[in-house]
């Protein structure tokens, strides 16, 4: 069954994000928080294990962490939503269950 | 004066996600207190924590990137960044505050404190340190 998954870190530090995309089921969503949001911007060395990944999971990025790191929302990858904390509080009710990758 | 030191700070970890980035720029400012020749280094997710446009007021914890335009006045004003960080993630030296200091010998001109450089000339820069601090 989808589920919601979080990564909080970057994933050119770690392998977070890669085993994320890489186990999680069909239809789950992945939403990128704190060190994690640079996952979803454009043009660097792990954009196009994301893009390859949103054809199978929905993602999503916490707007306060991008605002926070001057990340800003023209430099993510097209298809990747936005949310606030009340998205994120959303996403994690409207899933069954929430993985943190860590 | 003879009791000086090159000391070099390398900084390899994204802001705010860990605490390693305001510590190093705690430890950097108070060297440069001591009078020491600092220079730094942003390599890896390092080259993040001087990106421009950073703003925490969501996150209830304190924006610690204009304390960086601070440099410049202690003297500090080697700062290297690896060119093949900057790339691989996406970003170009546009993408970073931009620090500058005035020159002394130079009638105060102001001039760039950030240096692009590869990975062979970080190589030689890392080379010619007496101390290396990494954070």
């Amino acid at each position: 069954m989808p589920m919601l998954h979080t990564v909080n870190k970057s994933p050119f530090e770690r392998g977070a994000l890669e085993s994320c995309v890489r186990l999680a089921i069909k239809g789950s969503s992945v939403l990128l928080i704190e060190d994690g949001i640079y996952g979803a911007t454009k043009g660097t060395t792990a954009s196009d294990m994301v893009e390859n990944a949103m054809k199978d999971l929905d993602f999503y990025v916490l707007g306060s962490d991008l605002k926070a790191r001057g990340v800003d929302e023209g430099r993510l990858i097209d298809g990747i939503t936005v949310v606030d904390y009340s998205g994120f509080v959303k996403l994690a009710v409207d899933n069954d269950k929430v993985q943190a990758w860590l | 004066m003879s009791d000086t030191k090159k000391f070099l700070f390398v900084n390899r970890k994204a802001p705010y996600g860990t605490i390693y980035a305001w510590e190093s720029l705690e430890v950097i400012l108070i060297s440069a207190a001591f009078e020491q020749d600092v220079s730094l280094v942003f390599v890896d997710d390092g080259v993040f924590q001087i990106a421009k446009g950073q703003d925490t007021s969501d996150l209830g914890i304190k924006n610690f990137s204009p304390t960086y335009n601070a440099l410049g006045d202690y003297d500090i004003n080697k700062i290297y960044i690896e060119k093949e960080s900057l790339e691989a993630r996406g970003l170009t030296v546009d993408d970073l505050l931009k620090l500058t200091y005035e020159d002394e010998d130079d009638d105060w001109a102001e001039k760039d404190s950030i240096h692009v450089v590869s990975s062979a000339e970080l190589v030689e820069i890392m080379d010619q340190q007496d101390v290396v601090l990494s954070f």
